[in-house]
């Protein structure tokens, strides 16, 4: 590693820590109703927005209403896109001729991009119309990130409020986040990728002559659009098959460290939102801090064991299946941005990364995506580890649990258990299905624990609804498309609605008042005992499966055995 | 009194009897009420069935059997605890149902005297009760007063007066009349009386888990949901790795090995132990001469944060006491001394004795004279507001001494037409602004000078609220005192906050105020006014000496009949709260070492070379000497370690009033770093002594 790996690390790190405050202040007046600059822009459209579908703005519901208007905007979402894809030969924007998509793997990806996951069992420019792509996808994109944002707000509405029923609007949140938020930071991204060369347009496919005197095709397509919000909005989709690491979706190093920064982006500075949100931005820098810690930790295990020697090819770094135009240290960065932030894209294949670094992207996606994870839905995870962590330790001191004066009791328990457990049901149980069933291992590219690391990996990335792949494995197939779909829609809902049941019931209740005697949350005790029981908790739930995977091919490599 | 005697932690017979109870608690309607213990009973019996299915093969495994009845003591050991815990209950409700005598009461119906079994009356029956006779069942004194010996339930063996109206009403069945006679008003019917309730809160009959154990209950169980499907899918991933391995199917894990990982991961440390917590929590509060009426009441009073105290009794000394003279300009200071001793030699008020105390400790004045001067003794009463005494001296002169407020004073003295001095009104004021009360002596028509007298601060009191402010709960004192006096007593004893001149009805605003601000608030009370703030209260403790009502009201009574026990209530629920949350963290730290025991022990022939010792061999970082002893010293590691804890979960963690900060850190040390380190040294010591 040189010295400019290090700096660009440091750049990294600083500009996301720079940005935090700034860009969290900013949606913190957005979500709070209060004026910003962007209002005078896009306010007529949010105005429009509510006539032309009939909502009142500022009628308040209860957290049931709230759910049901989230579930039933999510399913309308996912038949749309579930329908065009089916019949998407019969529909416009469709210059490749590309045929009608299977039905699973059409419901694969419909499931895929309404629950942010963007998990891809198919490969974009040879499957998927302009017009799916941009009228189902993109929008997708969109409303997936900004209903992740919504969950959060109505949970921080829950702390912070007391002895009210009202958690807010769906349809204002949604509509605030994806007006003042995702699209403007979408468009001024866009316009900078396109100029760095990013493609934008329409155009059938070329095909060209190459050096060799090969025909080659080269895809086009309205590329530039959809990719800002694939990071921005922590989807991670790619508009080609080989995702950010295509040169039309990444062309330079600038483009990459900004697709880095924007895949972060929006989950960091929402724990500035949410300290603003709770009334003490030190609790959001707590959160932040316990994030930071926890990523920059996975960063150096990873960069360690990619740049130690390796036992087999000697002191060679190993670019098989990396990027050369981007080497080691920023595929590593990509790939520990990307796992931790259940964005999914990606500019190296995960399968090539050395087992350890590939350990710890999975590792980040297994302990819950709350290392920044998803917009809002990291968050929201981590408030749920902070609620079993107060539950836990804030015994000790002598009182009955609370987290920011609000009682932590059986209820929120109850669902934090579920909200922890769902994502590992899904991981557990389908793992082993697929490791022992012939339509499981079919599809396996390697052998050995190199092989059950794809299954291992496949299942956590969709539990978790990152969506990126460790590669090797195809996915494509109607086991594969069916146990992966089932596995993101429980990841993703089997937390959402404990998690908005918590802030039902947390809404109702008193706020306790700080003194002496309270189990604080905001100082460097709790962020270690925070660390500490998301390390327990996925630690030993996944050491097993991890030994018997990454793990063991680690060792197995060192005595020269590789898959 | 039954429950003060000294309960030690493991008495022969209560060991025995816990020992016996543990093999009956084996009953599955008992044991699913733990469901954690439940899944290691089932485990139990599953790898039980396993054993003899390879006996009837023909090939008995020792280590399956091994596994087997150690599974089967991890159950015996969770019984234990909590056997053990409710034990102490027992042996202290047998001596409370020795007091539950079966008298034959008076029952009063018209005129008539009834004789009528004591179990047989209802409530609103009316009783007589004469000197030397039981009080058959808890009521009223509605006529009568008569000195009651209570030492049947408070331990105390000194008599104390039950009277009808005011605050000293209540009696309770089974203590004894030892003086006059007593009318009394049945208030409770039969198996419900106070004694009964008694019995069965420290028999544990009626206990009920509380709200945060039901939550802590959850989690665990939780928890073992997660680690349940761990277990159930490894044999999946170990299936797919001994393909890969090339290795045959049969070496995939038996059903004893996979139930010893599930019964090592789950949280069985803290689920067997836990009801025990529950327990001994209740128990100690009763050692404390407390009744609270429900778990509930001991979890809720960890979290009281605001607590409202009686000015007198829990923060002064009941009475006032004499500290200075201040005597008028050109009277001196001996003379004050002696004509206030003089006033006061039969006064038999305390603040009367105290006067008396001041003047023989400062100036050596005894009480010796007094015969000689056919002195006349003016009792104070309350149209007077004085009392004094009027003396002849050798020339025949009748002096007429006086003390009082300064107000009756002043009357006394224009009366007999003297001149009442503007520096004897500063004195008094003075006096009165440092929350004095200050009584005037006056001798004719002149004034003598001032008598301080003062409210005492208990000794040690200002050092208890500062300990509470470091916990966080804020102190605030209850007065009918002025403002000023009361801001005055106030200030010296510490305390965040007063309400001067309070009514009932203030106390109970006010805690509506705080209870409407978040807090909790804990308060302490006797009489019938009392009632209704005890009931609004968080925790309300009711002092035995109190009222019927106050004792319904509040959810705790206080036999003793001390205002300072809510502070010590408040620490008994903390400590609960803490033994229960470090042995919930000492538990699960322990699933990591557990785990470097036991992963490499059954993963160590996959990808293995031709000499058997796979890659994660590198994981047996214990060293342990094979992987069935690694397996089997996990195993007895866990149960052992219920066994070893149960002392801590019945004396609880050691509780300081320190900061939450503080105590967390401390907690976290041991019971987190420790949980973590334990077991590695544990189940290493135990690998030892097996592969010796």
């Amino acid at each position: 590693m040189t010295t400019q790996d290090l700096i660009q690390i440091i750049l990294f790190i600083t500009v996301l820590i720079g940005l935090t405050p700034i860009l969290g202040n900013y949606m913190y007046k957005v979500f709070t109703g209060n004026k910003h600059f962007i209002l005078p822009v896009f306010g007529w459209l949010e105005k429009l927005t509510y006539k032309f579908s009939g909502i009142n703005p500022d009628e308040e519901t209860n957290w049931k209403s709230y759910t049901f208007g989230l579930l039933m905007f999510n399913l309308i979402g996912f038949v749309f896109v579930f329908l065009i894809q089916l019949f998407q030969a019969y529909l416009p924007m469709n210059p490749a001729n590309l045929s009608n998509v299977s039905w699973h793997s059409a419901f694969n990806t419909a499931v895929s991009f309404m629950t942010n996951t963007n998990w891809q069992g198919y490969a974009g420019e040879t499957t998927l119309s302009y017009f799916v792509q941009m009228i189902g996808l993109t929008v997708q994109n969109f409303v997936s990130a900004a209903t992740g944002i919504a969950v959060l707000l109505a949970l921080i509405r829950g702390i912070s409020r007391k002895t009210t029923e009202g958690l807010g609007n769906f349809w204002t949140d949604i509509t605030r986040s994806t007006l003042y938020v995702l699209l403007p930071l979408s468009i001024l991204l866009a316009i900078v990728l396109v100029g760095q060369g990013v493609v934008q347009n329409f155009k059938t496919y070329e095909t060209v002559q190459t050096l060799q005197g090969a025909q080659q095709v080269i895809p086009m397509g309205p590329a530039a659009s959809q990719i800002v919000i694939k990071q921005m909005g922590t989807n991670g989709g790619g508009f080609f098959n080989s995702n950010s690491s295509h040169p039309f979706e990444n062309p330079t190093p600038l483009s990459n460290f900004l697709q880095m920064v924007a895949i972060l982006l929006i989950p960091v500075a929402l724990t500035y939102t949410y300290g603003k949100m709770v009334d003490s931005t030190r609790q959001g820098w707590t959160v932040f801090t316990a994030m930071l810690i926890l990523f920059i930790a996975g960063l150096i295990i990873s960069l360690y064991d990619e740049y130690s020697a390796n036992s087999i090819f000697g002191h060679l770094h190993l670019m098989e299946g990396k990027e050369t135009r981007f080497g080691i240290t920023n595929s590593i960065l990509w790939s520990a941005a990307t796992t931790s932030a259940s964005n999914g894209s990606v500019n190296a294949m995960h399968d090539s990364l050395s087992p350890i670094a590939g350990m710890m992207a999975m590792i980040n996606i297994m302990l819950g995506e709350i290392i920044f994870g998803g917009v809002g839905a990291g968050l929201y995870g981590m408030v749920i580890f902070i609620i079993i962590t107060v539950f836990i330790a804030g015994l000790m001191v002598g009182r009955t649990p609370e987290y920011l004066g609000k009682k932590i009791e059986t209820f929120e328990v109850q669902m934090a258990i579920i909200a922890v457990l769902a994502p590992n049901l899904v991981i557990q149980i389908l793992s082993a299905w697929a490791s022992v069933s012939s339509y499981g291992l079919s599809s396996l590219n390697n052998a050995g624990p190199h092989g059950f690391s794809e299954i291992l990996y496949a299942y956590s990335s969709a539990a978790g609804n990152n969506g990126s792949a460790f590669a090797g494995l195809n996915a494509n197939s109607v086991f594969y498309n069916l146990t992966l779909g089932f596995g993101m829609l429980i990841g993703r809902f089997g937390v959402i609605i404990p998690v908005l049941a918590i802030a039902g019931n947390m809404n109702k209740k008193k706020i306790t008042p700080l003194s002496a005697g309270t189990f604080r949350t905001d100082n460097w005790l709790f962020i270690g005992l925070l660390i500490a029981v998301i390390l327990t908790v996925g630690g030993l739930t996944h050491f097993p499966a991890l030994s018997l995977g990454p793990l063991m091919d680690h060792l197995l490599m060192n005595y020269g055995i590789t898959f | 009194m039954s429950t003060k005697q000294n309960t030690s932690l493991f008495n022969r017979n209560i060991l025995l009897l816990a020992v016996k109870d543990s093999v009956i608690k084996l009953n599955p309607v008992l044991l699913i009420k733990n469901p954690v213990i439940f899944i290691v009973a089932i485990g139990s019996l599953l790898t039980t069935i396993v054993v003899f299915a390879g006996i009837f093969q023909g090939n008995l495994s020792s280590f399956n059997l091994q596994i087997a009845i150690w599974l089967w003591f991890t159950v015996l050991f969770a019984n234990f605890s909590e056997a053990i815990a409710e034990g102490r209950g027992k042996a202290q409700a047998d001596n409370l149902r020795k007091n539950r005598t079966q008298t034959i009461a008076r029952k009063i119906v018209g005129k008539q005297e009834v004789p009528v079994i004591a179990t047989e009356l209802r409530k609103g029956d009316k009783v007589l009760c004469k000197a030397g006779e039981a009080i058959p069942s808890d009521g009223e004194v509605i006529e009568g007063i008569a000195s009651v010996d209570e030492s049947a339930i408070t331990g105390e063996s000194a008599p104390v007066i039950r009277e009808s109206g005011g605050d000293r009403s209540a009696v309770t069945g089974g203590t004894k009349v030892i003086s006059d006679w007593i009318l009394i008003n049945i208030i409770a019917e039969p198996g419900n009386t106070f004694i009964d309730r008694m019995i069965a809160l420290v028999e544990g009959a009626k206990r009920h888990k509380t709200p945060n154990e039901i939550a802590l209950s959850i989690l665990l169980s939780g928890l073992s949901i997660i680690f349940l499907l761990v277990v159930v899918t490894l044999p999946a991933y170990f299936g797919y790795s001994l393909k890969a391995s090339g290795l045959p199917m049969s070496q995939n894990l038996t059903i004893p090995i996979l139930i010893a990982l599930l019964v090592c991961l789950i949280p069985t440390t803290i689920g067997a132990l836990l009801s025990a917590i529950g327990i001994s929590g209740m128990d100690r509060l009763i050692q404390r001469n407390v009744i609270a009426t429900s778990g509930r009441a001991i979890e809720a009073a960890g979290d009281v944060d605001v607590l409202l105290l009686d000015k007198t009794g829990t923060i002064t000394l009941g009475n006032r006491m004499a500290t200075d003279f201040i005597p008028a300009e050109g009277v001196t200071i001996e003379e004050l001394a002696h004509e206030a001793q003089l006033s006061s030699l039969s006064d038999e008020t305390p603040e009367g004795r105290s006067i008396v105390i001041l003047a023989k400790e400062k100036f050596k004045i005894r009480g010796r004279e007094v015969l000689r001067l056919n002195a006349t003794f003016i009792p104070f009463t309350a149209q007077s507001r004085m009392s004094g005494v009027d003396y002849k001296t050798n020339d025949g002169i009748i002096h007429h001494v006086r003390k009082g407020s300064s107000e009756a004073i002043r009357t006394f003295i224009q009366n007999n037409n003297g001149f009442y001095p503007q520096e004897i009104q500063n004195i008094v004021s003075g006096l009165a602004r440092q929350g004095a009360t200050p009584l005037v002596v006056a001798e004719d028509k002149k004034v003598l000078g001032v008598i301080h007298l003062k409210d005492i601060v208990k000794g040690g009191i200002k050092q208890r609220f500062s300990e509470l402010r470091k916990m966080g709960i804020k102190t605030v004192m209850i007065t009918g005192d002025n403002p000023l006096t009361a801001a005055a007593i106030a200030a010296e004893a510490g305390v965040d906050d007063f309400m001067a001149e309070a009514t009932p009805e203030d106390k109970l605003r006010r805690i509506r105020e705080e209870q409407a601000n978040g807090h909790l608030v804990g308060m302490i009370g006797d009489g019938t006014n009392d009632a209704p703030a005890l009931a609004q209260a968080d925790i309300g403790i009711a002092m035995n000496s109190g009222t019927q009502a106050a004792r319904e009201a509040g959810n705790m009574v206080d036999l003793d009949s001390n205002p300072t026990k809510l502070i010590e209530v408040v620490g008994v629920g903390k400590q609960l709260l803490m033994t229960r949350g470090s042995l919930t963290t000492f538990s699960i730290a322990n699933d990591v070492a557990k785990y470097f025991a036991i992963i490499p022990a059954i993963a160590i022939s996959l990808y293995s070379g031709t000499n058997g010792i796979g890659p994660l061999s590198v994981l047996n970082i214990m060293h342990l000497g094979s992987p069935q002893s690694a397996i089997l010293s996990a195993v007895i590691f866990n149960a052992i370690i219920i066994i070893l804890l149960v002392p801590l979960a019945l004396k609880g963690v050691r509780y300081r009033p320190v900061s939450a900060t503080v105590s967390l850190t401390r907690n976290l040390l041991v019971f987190g770093l420790g949980g973590i380190l334990a077991p590695f040294i544990g189940i290493k010591l135990i690998d030892i002594i097996i592969n010796l």
